[in-house]
């Protein structure tokens, strides 16, 4: 391969690194409107009026939206169709957008909003789990009083009493997940525009073009031909902006009622109310374990506190009780979990969507038993670590697995064993383990067509373009198309031109979430490349009479590889492919095989492949003042096989920094429902000064069904480094941080219980008395844990 | 959206005389501008909203730092912290608190004198409008009740300043410059525990110049914030002790900033060391009676009890520091 498994910029990087890149508030169309949202200073109350009447009469203001104006009912799932674009009849949280204007410059919108006067009957606030769990309080979602919950799920895998029993040791541990946030660098943007002719077209930094056209056309009630979407160049989304927003929806909808273009950026504050970050999870977790810490049983509770809609709430629940199983060998095991709704700004997808909280508390919990049981803790995840192409308990299809060598190589690499024990006090190491899907194995909306396609069109000239709706949010996707293509064609990744995330001009891909683009997008690429050189080995077989199986496409040539000397250039080659037959067009398309398993919320957690990753963090802790410096991270990936190194270890870097900022600084803290500082002064991210450094180990598994072997990176390394950071914490001072995130206020509160003969431990004590639905009790996999695996051979 | 500043006169001053001719009338709401880093972001947040600002920068008297003929480093207000903290003529502790105020860039524009004037925070204050709306307007912000004390009658809002610790336990003097004339005071009666009117200078006083006097004392600067990179100080102190030739304290200084709504002497800590040999015991003494009369608001980032355990913490960490330190 010469360009697949090569280390290479960007083709975009020097457009991006010279500032020259055009996001969405860098667009500006003559005669442009500037939008602004008007918000909710109410946590939960009864809209009695909105008086917009004063901003109307202002100056250069040519519009004014309220929630009527909208009333269409909208979310990301079908089955949570519950936010409308403006508040209508109440609001459910401070910042909900209750009215929207449009005038000739900031200045002036911004004092229109202020104009907008709305007046408020107020209902209960919920601001916690334990507040949504009362029954005497009003509903968020309904009419009355009663239990705030929105969702619920018991599933039950082979016998978790019957293994319990068998146990040699068993734990019960408590651990809270804090909430958090994306905080991409790049506000959210949109910009749009309506054709006299009705047609409108919306450009906005988006992770799901395709999802926010659904959207659009549901909420404006127009056909979806009439409806443009083009994801713009996005800075950063992390699930952030995986969601359809109130403002992407209004300034279509401002646009068609101005007849002239409206563009809405938010502001920091602003994002922090759209949010849909972290779901801040309670976890009970109660774990049998024999005497050579093999786990016999595991029974886990997660109580995740959802904001103020459901957004991807009913995925999320079933999330943080889904993936427990894909690095670790549970033979029973029970998931219960709820979802409840707060007035809070909704939470929703973060990297590693719902799978980062229980790791942590599943990766902590081992590390305690490994104490108990007298085993190192690289051990006992080596006794527990799942088997390539093997099924777990819950139905996952496991077939490409580095997992142990991931463990092994990173205990390695750091010096684990040696520094475990012998690190002075105040030093320490910790590792932990994780995985994720490479693409959630069902689209969010049922249907039975492509989760991707791409198109690929050659002109006369050779020039190569690729036409993909996958959305480069700086993870490398557009890259990674243009190597795949380029890898079968002959070519290089440079020669490739790139048309993406366009719904007019690019067939579907569903967007960048779920780590799904690499695989997915990948493979329809592969194949649509695949089609395209058939196409042009069939003429070149014809014009040099040679056979096509001896046709090789290199360097930019097609040659005979038995005689490289009567090869024929690309460019001549496409000419005789077209003269041949017709236009070279070509696409392609993936969609995965069908992996549910045979119970209600199977379709989370499937996917085609599954990444590992494992990470040691080496810490040293001051502890007069309970800072944590991190000296350094080593991460060790499963990839598949790297479409291009760099582009991974820039994902292993930026999930590394990622969950450091979750497991030291990070938090989404309220006073009662309100956040506690919706800036970026206030909510502590680490700074490159604050980043260690982070040695990548890749580990090439070569997956099956994988783009040339390919898998994930995106999420996938952010989540052994919350708990390795836990763990490396307990081995430095002896205490254990059982709550996130670990600032120094909690850790010298645990020092002092220490000195004051408690035990050394920061945490919740108990989860909340929550009547869970019955069980549903699930058989394991035929022939479970080997059983058959059945891979799919090529692509659909 | 970058959020924009609303819209507001700009002056220029050429010489201090104008200066202080531009702010004498209370009524022309006019306010000074340094560097401008603490003023702009309370601009964009509706916290402020002067008619006028009058800028210093061109007052070229203000700038530099010069060392007179008894060895007193007099710095001019407009001085930059990052040239500051990259001075030799300036006392050693001065330059390594200027080198922990926020970042290289804002230490490029932020200047010293802004530094002893900067507001005093508050996590109920130093937020954006909407947030202000929904939690209802504070007493620094219009509104009549102190959401950290609703039950005081004052504004327990936190002086932030890094620098004031240092030039007070420095015994420093700032001149002042009105169109009344001109006045002299030291560094510690500057400031009023007071959440709102946390100064003593007046709006239409403009600080010239901070004095301070040749010292031999040992001195350390400790500050405790959540990143390293870049964050207003949870807590700070600044120590300055002189000791005799057998070791033992003539005259101590301890001033911690970040806690209070003024920094605060901690008087009954530097009497208890006079005297004393800075032994480990002494200084573990002398930092649990300095911590003892400060009480934390819960009104910056991490709780209230942390930051008073912090007090004496960061206390012995600085005597430890002083203590060691070759001079």
């Amino acid at each position: 391969m010469h360009a697949v498994g090569t280390a290479g910029p960007r083709i975009d990087g020097m457009e991006q690194t010279m500032g020259r890149t055009k996001y969405t508030d860098d667009m500006t169309l003559p005669g442009m409107l500037i939008g602004r949202l008007a918000r909710s200073t109410q946590a939960h109350a009864r809209i009695i009026s909105i008086d917009t009447s004063a901003a109307e009469a202002l100056d250069g203001v040519k519009a004014v939206l309220v929630g009527t104006d909208l009333p269409i009912t909208y979310g990301i799932l079908p089955v949570s169709q519950d936010e409308t674009a403006l508040a209508v009849g109440k609001v459910r949280h401070v910042g909900e957008p209750i009215a929207a204007v449009a005038a000739i410059d900031a200045e002036t919108a911004e004092r229109a909003v202020d104009l907008i006067k709305a007046t408020y009957e107020p209902l209960d606030t919920v601001a916690s789990i334990d507040g949504a769990l009362l029954e005497d309080r009003d509903l968020i979602h309904g009419e009355g009083k009663g239990l705030n919950v929105h969702r619920t799920a018991a599933l039950e895998f082979g016998d978790v009493d019957e293994g319990l029993a068998s146990a040699d040791h068993i734990r019960e541990d408590v651990f809270y997940f804090a909430g958090n946030t994306h905080a991409a660098l790049e506000l959210h943007a949109a910009l749009a525009t309506a054709e006299p002719g009705g047609r409108v077209t919306l450009w906005s930094s988006t992770q799901v073009p395709h999802y926010v056209h659904r959207t659009l056309a549901k909420v404006l009630e127009m056909p979806a031909g009439q409806i443009r979407v083009v994801a713009a160049p996005v800075g950063g989304g992390f699930g952030g902006k995986t969601d359809p927003f109130s403002h992407e929806i209004v300034a279509a909808k401002l646009a068609m009622v101005t007849g002239r273009p409206v563009k809405f950026t938010l502001t920091r504050e602003e994002v922090f109310y759209a949010h849909r970050g972290r779901h801040p999870v309670l976890m009970w977790v109660k774990t049998g374990f024999d005497t050579e810490g093999r786990i016999t049983a595991c029974h886990f509770k997660t109580f995740l506190e959802g904001g103020a809609f459901g957004s991807y709430g009913a995925a999320s629940l079933y999330y943080t009780g889904a993936l427990q199983t894909s690095t670790y060998q549970i033979p029973n095991y029970r998931f219960e979990g709820v979802r409840v709704f707060t007035n809070k700004p909704p939470c929703g997808p973060k990297r590693g969507h719902g799978t980062p909280q229980p790791r942590f508390a599943l990766e902590c919990q081992l590390d305690k038993a490994a104490e108990d049981l007298g085993i190192d803790p690289v051990a006992i995840r080596l006794i527990n670590a799942v088997e390539p192409n093997s099924m777990t308990v819950n139905h996952l299809r496991i077939t490409s697995c580095a997992l142990s060598e991931c463990i092994e190589r990173v205990a390695e690499a750091s010096g684990f064993k040696e520094k475990f024990e012998n690190l002075p006090a105040g030093k320490g190491v910790g590792i932990a383990v994780g995985a994720y899907m490479c693409g959630a194995g069902l689209p969010i909306y049922f249907n039975e067509m492509p989760q991707s396609e791409v198109q690929i069109k050659v002109d006369r000239g050779g020039g190569v373009t690729v036409f993909s709706m996958a959305t480069d949010i700086g993870q490398g996707s557009t890259t990674m198309l243009a190597t795949v293509v380029a890898e079968v064609l002959g070519l290089e990744p440079s020669d490739i031109a790139m048309v993406t995330a366009d719904t007019d001009l690019t067939p579907v891909d569903l967007g960048s979430y779920s780590s799904r683009v690499t695989f997915m997008g990948g493979n329809a690429a592969l194949e649509a490349g695949t089609a395209v050189k058939d196409r042009v080995f069939a003429a070149v077989a014809d014009k040099l009479g040679a056979p096509i199986e001896s046709l090789v496409a290199q360097n930019g040539r097609i040659e005979d590889a038995e005689e490289p000397d009567t090869g024929v250039s690309w460019a001549e080659a496409v000419a005789l492919a077209i003269a041949s037959g017709g236009p070279l067009i070509e696409s392609g398309s993936y969609r995965a095989p069908k992996l549910a398993g045979p119970y209600k919320g199977a379709g989370v957690g499937i996917s085609p492949a599954y990444s590992y990753s494992a990470a040691v963090v080496e810490v040293d802790c001051d502890p007069d003042t309970g800072i944590v410096t991190v000296d350094k991270v080593w991460l060790a990936h499963d990839i598949g096989q790297s479409i291009n190194p760099l582009l991974v270890e820039g994902q292993i870097e930026g999930g590394v920094y990622m969950g450091l900022g979750e497991a030291l600084f990070e938090a989404d803290d309220f006073r009662g429902a309100l956040h506690r500082g919706p800036s970026l002064l206030d909510y502590k991210m680490p700074t490159s000064l604050d980043m260690p450094p982070v040695e990548a180990i890749l580990i090439d598994s070569d997956d099956p069904e994988g783009p040339f072997g390919a898998k994930e990176v995106g999420q996938g390394p952010l989540l052994p480094v919350i708990p390795a950071v836990a763990n490396a914490i307990w081995n430095a001072l002896g205490i254990r941080m059982d709550q996130t995130p670990f600032t120094p206020d909690k850790i010298v509160a645990a020092l002092r219980d220490v000195a004051r003969g408690k035990p050394g431990r920061f945490g919740p004590k108990e989860v909340p008395a929550f009547e869970f639905p019955p069980l549903i009790m699930v058989e394991p996999p035929e022939g479970f844990p080997t059983g058959r695996i059945h891979i799919e051979v090529g692509v659909s | 959206m970058t959020i924009q500043v609303p819209p507001v006169g700009f002056v220029s001053a050429g010489t201090l005389e104008e200066a202080a001719r531009l702010v004498s009338d209370p009524d022309d709401r006019a306010v000074l501008i340094a560097g401008g880093t603490d003023l702009v972001p309370k601009l964009k947040r509706h916290q402020a909203a002067p008619i006028t600002l009058v800028s210093l920068a061109n007052i070229e008297a203000m700038h530099g730092i010069a060392i007179t003929d008894d060895g007193a480093c007099v710095i001019g207000a407009l001085t930059t912290l990052s040239e500051i903290a990259s001075s030799p003529d300036v006392p050693t502790m001065l330059a390594s608190a200027a080198a922990t105020v926020a970042s290289p860039q804002i230490r490029n524009s932020a200047t010293i004198g802004g530094n002893l004037c900067v507001d005093t925070r508050c996590n109920y204050i130093d937020m954006p409008l909407t947030w202000r709306q929904a939690r209802g307007h504070c007493l620094k912000d219009g509104g009549d009740t102190c959401w950290v004390a609703p039950a005081s009658d004052r504004c327990w809002a936190i002086s932030s300043t890094d620098l004031a610790p240092v030039v007070i336990a420095l015994n420093a003097s700032v001149r002042l410059v009105s169109s009344r004339g001109e006045r002299v005071v030291t560094a510690d009666s500057l400031y009023r525990s007071d959440g709102i009117n946390y100064l003593t200078k007046t709006s239409d006083e403009i600080l010239v110049d901070v004095t301070i006097p040749a010292t031999t004392a040992r001195t350390s600067f400790q500050k405790l914030r959540r990143r390293g990179s870049i964050d207003f100080a949870l807590l700070s102190v600044a120590c300055a002790v002189d000791v005799d030739s057998e070791g033992r304290c003539d005259t101590a200084r301890i001033v911690v900033g970040g806690i209070a709504s003024a920094p605060v002497s901690a008087t009954d800590a530097e009497e208890f060391l006079v005297g004393k040999q800075l032994t480990p015991e002494v200084i573990d003494e002398a930092s649990e009676i300095a911590s003892k009369p400060v009480r934390a608001q819960d009104n910056t980032d991490t709780g209230q009890r942390y930051r008073k355990w912090m007090i004496s913490v960061h206390v012995a960490k600085a005597l430890t520091e002083a203590a060691t330190e070759r001079v």
